[in-house]
């Protein structure tokens, strides 16, 4: 296919997949490479990375093996960053496909209920869902999600917007269509490449969100999380910085991986953007 | 070759090459032209005949990825081909100036037309502001705008498509260029505006003894305003000479089959029409409102206005005017893509303008619509084969036996049957508009509307595609409601004429009618503004004779 052909003539775009391949094969070795569950407690605490080769990136503060959590942290990122992904962008499409598509009183009712949503800061409401529903790494997932759909929802809207009124949508009305099938078969398959696109931002911020969160103290603390890691190296921030710098690269270059391939999928997908 | 000795703009040997992946490798090749001051050179060619490419080639405002590979563009002892982008940029306006096809776009829509034109002389001159003001308005009265002063201060949504037009073309020659280039300038307008835009630039050329570079892909344009003709076909020149024997003499097949394809005015003898009506339209009214809050401040625009009208079984009723007669929104509320406000629609003894929606959505097999566009009215994400399929199974055929009818209809359309699975833009354009018609007739409807189904294409695949509808119409026992901004194309098609003007009917009856002796004085101004009438006519007796 052009698209997919489109996407490795750019070098980015290519090093983006890379990265995001290697995170993925990290979170499928964990459990072969470490067949110990990575919060139980390995060795001596805050051993330096590189200086002994049982835990070659060290142990934090409680004397557990990072590249273990390092390796578990990486399965908690992609699952979190995945589902949130999933729910934010599959309510976003629904309520922006609904609002483009039948404009008038529906698209003003759920446009409201949007921007109600997005003068919130995300984060905030993050940690109100979280206050309320506890902290488990479903309820943080599921929160993660329902804070970020607003952005999908306003794109989608825009996108049906314009396309409602094409002549193809006119001719399927013509033909005897349904509403739904108008909305389904005709115009969401034009409008899925921006949306696809922004969903790697999404991702990103998910992942970022979950690892805010953590840091907290207020994620799951019965999960290997790089966000954790991080919360806890705070308390040996001055000297032993590692505990806090080794998850934190973890969670650079995932972010940037998926980025990178967002920002390859954008040019791949809407070719006649890219170059100007 | 009849290349004037005294020319002005040098084309010789042009070459440009196209980005590798183009359909072909070079846009231009081997373009040798000259134009002389004091005349007009009309460039003739159809979508894709490199004209635009040369056009822009010329003030070196190519495209990125496509550049001149050969030749040179002589102005004024210099290679334009060569010259640097800041010598590029004295040339552009005052040397050279330009007008397009579309002046909405070419317009910034967010400058007065007295600031925008202004802006010529701002940076070509240094005229203090009161002489630029002055100069402006003295435009403006050049190109005939009503209440210039008024003009000068309005911004380009408040003027109509003509007066932007005159706009633009006071703006091009505000500096006095040389050479003016015309690509497409009148194609966008209505046909009574584009008679008055084709005599203001006749009357400005003689006057300011400008040499124009006239880019059309219309014969009766070129009849109308040409004093020199170059044919293009593929990038290349294949004929030139001067307007009348290139008209009545030409001699490159290309060029002959071009003329040959302009629709003659006269209607062919009337065809025995039934008497069993099919579809009547009675007294429709469709009124926009827009704006306003709780009935305060509306907007009120009647589109169509009490249009009462009917359709023999087998006949092609036309349907013309000019753009915001509402002939569009009568064509929509036919087929219920908008509902009218008050009237009847009967279609086999059923109110369609009574119907609910739902009964709308059972019922519509009986009539179908092709649209306009056949880029946009066909869903680029769907193979050729589901477009047509689509129809049939929303209605509760099995696919597969709807694939299997596509075929058929693809065959029928003149299509290649075994295409269904390729995409909408692997096609042509005439290609598009048959798929769009198979879409259409799949669902094996009494009644089409056709909403200018010919007019974005070519006037050869025009022709194609006319004669396929007149031989459907045939087979399949049609009637068809085709509504057209052209005349020609009209006399061609249609049994009846229906002309409209500000959503109302002015005149209607049988084509030869209509045409041959026309009522109404806005009918008859219709058909004398078409481009090239006396031409047309003096072809048409020849071939009677």
């Amino acid at each position: 296919m052009d698209a997919i052909r489109r996407y490795f003539r750019s070098p980015a775009a290519v090093i983006g997949l890379v990265l995001l391949l290697i995170v993925l094969v990290m979170a499928m070795s964990a459990s072969w490479l470490y067949p110990r569950e990575p919060l139980a407690l390995a060795g001596r605490p805050l051993i330096w990375p590189f200086t002994n080769p049982r835990f070659l990136l060290g142990t934090d503060n409680s004397g557990r093996d990072i590249a273990a959590q390092i390796f578990y942290g990486a399965r908690i990122s992609l699952l979190i960053g995945g589902v949130a992904t999933v729910i934010a962008i599959a309510i976003g499409i629904l309520i922006g496909a609904f609002a483009g598509y039948y404009g008038g009183w529906v698209d003003n009712v759920l446009m409201r209920v949007t921007e109600a949503f997005q003068t919130l800061p995300n984060f905030v409401l993050l940690l109100v869902l979280v206050a309320v529903f506890g902290s488990t790494l479903t309820t943080v997932t599921i929160a993660v999600g329902v804070v970020s759909w607003p952005a999908p929802a306003r794109l989608t809207r825009a996108e049906f917007l314009s396309l409602r009124n094409r002549e193809f949508v006119q001719a399927g009305r013509t033909l005897g269509m349904r509403d739904i099938q108008l909305i389904l078969g005709e115009i969401l398959p034009n409008a899925l490449p921006p949306v696809i696109v922004y969903a790697s931002v999404i991702m990103a911020v998910a992942i970022l969100l979950e690892s805010a969160l953590a840091f907290l103290r207020l994620s799951d603390p019965n999960v290997a999380s790089w966000g954790n890691l991080i919360g806890l190296g705070r308390d040996v921030l001055r000297v032993q910085w590692y505990v806090s710098a080794i998850p934190g690269v973890a969670i650079l270059v995932t972010v940037l991986a998926v980025s990178l391939v967002g920002q390859g999928l954008n040019d791949a997908l809407n070719p006649r953007l890219k170059g100007r | 070759m009849s290349a004037p000795s005294d020319a002005i703009l040098t084309l010789e040997g042009l070459g440009v090459r196209l980005p590798s992946g183009a359909d072909r490798p070079y846009a231009l090749s081997d373009v040798s032209l000259a134009i002389a001051a004091n005349e007009i050179l009309c460039v003739v060619g159809e979508s894709g005949s490199g004209k635009s490419i040369m056009a822009n080639a010329i003030m070196r405002l190519l495209p990125s990825g496509v550049s001149i590979s050969a030749g040179r563009v002589m102005f004024e002892g210099r290679d334009l081909a060569t010259a640097t982008t800041t010598e590029m940029r004295s040339v552009r306006g005052a040397g050279i100036a330009m007008i397009f096809q579309e002046p909405m776009t070419a317009l910034n829509p967010l400058r007065t037309i007295g600031d925008q034109i202004g802006e010529m002389f701002s940076i070509h001159t240094d005229l203090s502001n009161a002489a630029i003001r002055a100069k402006v308005h003295a435009l403006l009265e050049d190109v005939r705008i009503p209440d210039p002063k008024g003009a000068a201060r309005a911004y380009p949504h408040e003027l109509s498509g003509g007066q932007r037009q005159r706009a633009m073309i006071a703006m091009a020659l505000a500096l006095d260029p040389r050479v003016l280039i015309a690509d497409e300038p009148t194609t966008a307008l209505d046909v009574t505006t584009q008679a008055q835009i084709l005599t203001l630039i006749r009357d400005l050329q003689k006057r300011k003894k400008t040499a124009v570079l006239f880019i059309t892909h219309d014969f009766g344009v070129v009849a109308e305003i040409a004093d020199r003709v170059a044919v293009m076909q593929q990038g290349s020149v294949v004929e030139q000479s001067d307007a009348a024997s290139i008209l009545n003499d030409p001699q490159h097949p290309y060029t002959r089959q071009l003329i040959a394809a302009v629709p003659p005015l006269t209607s062919p003898p009337p065809r025995k029409l039934s008497d069993d009506v099919i579809l009547t339209i009675d007294n429709v009214s469709k009124t926009y409102r827009t704006g306003g809050f709780l009935g305060r401040g509306t907007r009120v625009t009647p589109a169509v206005k009490d249009v009462s009208l009917k359709l023999p079984r087998g006949a092609t009723l036309g349907i013309v005017g000019e753009s915001g007669s509402g002939k569009s929104t009568l064509a929509r509320c036919i087929v219920r893509l908008i509902d009218p406000d008050r009237g009847s629609i009967v279609l086999e003894g059923k109110d369609w303008a009574k119907m609910t929606r739902e009964d709308v959505r059972r019922e519509t097999r009986h009539i179908q619509m092709v649209f306009q566009d056949p880029f946009a009215s066909l869903n680029p994400r769907r193979k050729a084969g589901d477009l047509v399929a689509q129809g049939p199974i929303v209605h509760g055929t099995p696919p597969a036996k709807a694939i299997a009818d596509a075929k058929e209809l693809f065959a029928l359309v003149g299509l290649d049957p075994s295409a269904i699975d390729r995409f909408p833009h692997e096609f042509s354009g005439g290609q598009r508009q048959r798929i769009g018609l198979a879409r259409a007739l799949a669902l094996r409807p009494e009644v089409l509307v056709a909403d200018e189904a010919v007019s974005a294409l070519d006037v050869s695949v025009q022709a194609q595609v006319l004669k396929l509808l007149a031989g459907l119409r045939q087979r399949l026992g049609l009637s068809i409601v085709f509504i057209t901004h052209d005349l020609r194309v009209a006399a061609q098609i249609c049994d009846l004429v229906a002309v409209m003007k500000d959503g109302e009917v002015v005149e209607q009856g049988l084509a030869g009618d209509v045409f041959g002796r026309p009522q109404h004085p806005y009918t008859r101004a219709l058909l004398d503004s078409i481009p090239g009438g006396d031409f047309a006519r003096r072809r048409d007796d020849k071939l009677l004779a």
